[in-house]
């Protein structure tokens, strides 16, 4: 019984103490990706929704057409803003660059930094709070879309591409809401007492949620948005 | 208890005292690659965006496959290099990529079930 009991071993290296299975692996991180995982399948299922959707709604507004109301004789023109979107996917992207190198300040904090960009590329709570920063403004851009949408006449009442929509995105805004928080309680244990080599698997782990969330805005940016 | 057996009889503790379990101690990507692939990430988003904006190229049959082709690489990018799912240990991308498979599976099922596929095919009016 004793080779299938599950073991307790923690680590010492090099002043690391992570909990391993018997893959060897930490088991945090396997519980990560297989989190991961399942919210692949989450966001299939809601994408699959929006796709299914699309085109049947039986009034407008439409996500890319204009529309006339027969019975108001009100116009409506195409709803989805690309060039809002595309600088709101940027953004998106580039804090998931912000995301690594705050991962890699934070393994690497111990070597020395002489240079001032080595500095600057080594400062874990600088690229912490740009990752959050570019979080909160996406978040905002969320929240802009939003409000015009329900402005110009669509909710998540209004018709089948409504209602399929703002479930989608919003999910994935839920998500990125909790990933903004997570980082900025990163950050507020990084001011504390600093993040080292000893937090890496911590920082990984967030950061990890941070890019899958990323990912599935990839997908959706080209689905929803591009996609006609 | 006993600490589980590793390989060459070694315990995990072991392992990872000497720096050889994988998932622990692996190799990342330097900071240029980091700024390489956000580089090439922008490029593909601008591709794409102007994609959208050429009418002739959004009326061609090439619109949706090269768009769903672009945004394929984009995310593969991100996964192997932002992830790195390319210098992970295999289970980690085990534990990615069968969900992924079946998420997609799903997706075509769906489409072919209740989408516009199945209207084309006669299975839904």
């Amino acid at each position: 019984m004793d080779s299938f009991a599950m073991p307790d071993v923690i680590v010492p290296a090099a002043g690391v103490e992570h909990t391993y299975t018997t893959t060897g692996l930490p088991h945090r991180k396997i519980g990560i990706w297989a989190f991961i995982g399942s919210e692949c399948m989450l966001f299939a299922s809601l994408i699959s929704t929006y796709l299914i959707y699309k085109g049947r709604s039986v009034v407008g507004p439409f996500p890319h057409e204009a529309w006339t109301d027969p019975s108001t004789g009100h116009h409506f023109r195409a709803i989805l803003n690309i060039p809002v979107t595309s600088a709101s996917t940027f953004v998106l992207l580039m804090s998931s660059l912000a995301m690594v190198l705050a991962l890699a300040a934070v393994e690497n904090r111990d070597k020395p930094k002489v240079t001032m960009g080595e500095k600057i590329l080594g400062s874990s709570k600088l690229w912490l709070f740009m990752t959050a920063l570019l979080g909160t403004t996406f978040l905002g851009f969320q929240a802009f879309e939003f409000t015009s949408f329900v402005h110009e006449g669509v909710s998540i009442r209004t018709n089948l591409f409504g209602s399929s929509f703002f479930t989608l995105t919003g999910f994935h805004g839920a998500h990125v809401t909790a990933g903004v928080l997570w980082l900025c309680t990163m950050l507020a244990v990084d001011f504390k007492r600093g993040l080292g080599p000893k937090d890496a698997l911590n920082v990984d782990i967030m950061a990890l949620y941070w890019h899958f969330v990323d990912v599935v805005w990839i997908a959706i940016f080209t689905l929803v948005y591009l996609i006609r | 208890m006993t600490s589980p057996e590793s390989h060459h009889g070694q315990t995990a503790a072991a392992l990872a005292a000497q720096g050889h379990l994988e998932g622990a101690v692996h190799e990342h990507p330097t900071w240029s690659t980091y700024w390489k692939v956000a580089t090439i990430l922008t490029v593909i988003t601008v591709a794409e965006v102007w994609c959208y904006y050429v009418p002739s190229f959004v009326a061609s049959v090439w619109f949706v496959p090269v768009l769903l082709a672009l945004s394929a690489l984009k995310f593969g990018i991100v996964v192997l290099f932002y992830m790195h799912l390319k210098y992970d240990h295999k289970l980690f991308r085990a534990l990615f990529t069968g969900p992924l498979i079946v998420a997609m599976f799903t997706i075509v099922a769906l489409l072919f079930l209740f989408g516009k596929v199945a209207v084309r095919l006669g299975l839904l009016s």
